[in-house]
């Protein structure tokens, strides 16, 4: 095997959180669908537009088998953060007269904190459930949750931070009890871990093209057809597609290479998976092996193959970054972000603030290999030590000063 | 005035590499004066400003001869590049001055020498705390 070589210019992609390269298999399916069959999916009177619809329809079939689904319960959206807001905002509209009460979590994604913030300012009750140290919602809290009133519990699947699933399975069970619909952003879990919707009896999920190896600007819906039906009131007006509930003309090209990615990912998640987990596993051995002061932040086992979220205790964040420009990671530190504050997931955990500034979070995926995992700890290990020698915090600690004991100058 | 028209400054939100000059990184990867002096010596000075929480902390120590010239200057800094670039510079700086001509070190200084941008300013706001704060130490120590 070459050695490549990384530079800042040309990093080391570990961020597959974020979102992942196109894979050339799905490229290649996606090719035809610009140029030669180009048509409209909606025109029903001549073959350009036949063939795109079968491309769809075939597409629809692909993404259903992947989530245990009908394709007749597929929706093809812009993208998943369009499937959040269609899911949330198309239930409250669809069953204010039932009740106007939606409980979500305070460690979900911004497209669907977002939406549910919208409601709360316009008429709507929201639960906001915290989670535990590991990131996962308390059951028996949900439970209590749920009032006469409520009409949608949204828990996302996996985290996009810190990797951490939640047990949806045991969540739609309770939410089928209790007769409320459940939906889940599956966006990091769909093609990285199994997901059933008939098993895990979930009524809306949300899942994008571009985090399994598909293009950008696509997503779906999963809208339960039977026991219960579920219906949902459309965000925007036009021709009608997708059943009324998202009207537009459909990407089509987008389509395909969603409906094979999820192809692949039905053919090939067991072993990729397994994979991936143990380069993950690699990565976190060699960090604790030789590096002390380390904590993980999320689930130490519930959680995504190829997610690694980190704190380098007395390693300030950005600058532990600054020093692995040839890395594509992500980092929950302040300055990396507009806003000053450390990532809200990291705070819903509890993590310290000073420990919340030197987590790192690497996302691990298909093509990521042992040489990149060798490659990436032997960068990061002998950039993080270097700068513990520059750390004063890291000093005190070996000196043993309890460091929450200090009295800071805060500034 | 035709706003249409008028240039708007960069905003710097994200990102390293858009915040971060030549000086800065340059210090960042070869940094001056890492490394601690011995706190106890009555020669030496210890300032330690900032907050873990807060994401930095710089400790700044100065080793002063008896004719009153900083002989000696070392850091340790918990922060960003910016922030280990400004103490790595008031290390730089620090050396060779007298007392009195180290407390006119002002941030503004660092600020122009890294060319800072405005949401790095307090980087060097804290370099010019850690250098007082070192002075007072010594102070305290040499009147007792």
């Amino acid at each position: 095997m070459t050695t490549k070589t990384y530079t800042s210019d040309n990093p080391l992609y570990l961020d597959y959180h974020a979102t992942t390269p196109v894979d050339p298999r799905v490229l290649e399916k996606m090719l035809p669908y610009f140029t030669q069959n180009f048509g409209n999916s909606g025109s029903r009177n001549h073959a350009f537009g036949w063939k795109a619809e079968a491309a769809v329809e075939k597409a629809r079939e692909q993404v259903a088998a992947l989530i245990h689904a009908t394709a007749k319960e597929i929706l093809f959206t812009g993208g998943a953060t369009e499937s959040d807001n269609l899911a949330i905002l198309g239930v409250a509209e669809m069953y204010k007269d039932k009740g106007k009460h939606i409980i979500t979590c305070v460690t979900e994604h911004k497209a669907v904190l977002d939406p549910c913030k919208h409601l709360e300012e316009n008429g709507y009750t929201v639960t906001w459930l915290g989670v535990d140290k590991n990131g996962q919602i308390s059951l028996d809290e949900l439970r209590n949750a749920i009032t006469p009133e409520t009409i949608l519990v949204s828990i996302m699947h996996a985290n996009n931070e810190i990797g951490t699933l939640q047990p949806v399975a045991e969540i739609g069970k309770l939410c089928k009890e209790k007769g409320v619909l459940f939906h889940t952003d599956a966006v990091q879990s769909v093609g990285r871990v199994p997901v059933d919707v008939e098993a895990m009896n979930i009524d809306l999920l949300s899942l994008s093209a571009h985090k399994i190896y598909g293009p950008k600007g696509v997503g779906g819906l999963y809208v339960r057809r039977r026991n219960p039906r579920v219906r949902l009131a459309p965000l925007f007006f036009g021709g009608g597609q997708e059943r009324g509930m998202r009207s537009g003309t459909l990407n089509v090209p987008g389509i395909v290479g969603l409906g094979e990615a999820c192809e692949i990912a039905r053919k090939e998640l067991g072993s990729e998976a397994e994979r991936i987990k143990q380069l993950r596993d690699r990565l976190w051995a060699g960090l604790q092996k030789n590096l002390d002061e380390l904590y993980l932040n999320g689930h130490p086992t519930d959680t995504l193959p190829g997610n690694l979220n980190v704190s380098f205790a007395f390693v300030e964040g950005e600058s532990l970054m600054m020093g692995i420009k040839d890395l594509a990671v992500s980092s929950g530190s302040a300055c990396t972000s507009a806003s000053l504050e450390p990532s809200h997931v990291l705070r819903a955990l509890g993590v310290r603030e000073d420990l919340a500034h030197t987590s790192i979070r690497f996302g691990l995926g298909r093509f990521t290999t042992e040489a990149d995992v060798d490659y990436a700890l032997q960068r990061i290990v002998s950039e993080a030590a270097r700068l513990r020698e520059m750390s004063p915090l890291y000093e005190m600690m070996k000196e043993g000063i309890d460091l929450e004991t200090v009295q800071w100058t805060g500034h | 005035m035709d706003g249409s028209l008028t240039r708007r400054k960069p905003r710097i939100t994200k990102g390293i590499d858009m915040a971060y000059t030549n000086k800065v990184i340059e210090h960042y990867e070869n940094p001056r004066n890492v490394g601690s002096l011995p706190k106890e010596d009555p020669h030496v000075g210890t300032g330690i400003v900032g907050a873990p929480e807060c994401g930095d902390v710089m400790k700044l120590q100065i080793r002063v001869n008896d004719s009153g010239v900083i002989e000696d200057a070392k850091f340790k800094t918990f922060g960003c590049g910016s922030a280990i670039a400004s103490s790595s510079l008031a290390t730089e700086w620090l050396k060779g001055k007298t007392v009195d001509q180290a407390l006119e070190i002002k941030n503004t200084q660092i600020v122009e020498e890294l060319s800072l941008p405005p949401v790095k300013i307090h980087c060097s706001v804290l370099a010019e705390d850690a250098i007082k704060a070192a002075i007072v130490d010594y102070k305290s120590k040499s009147t007792k």
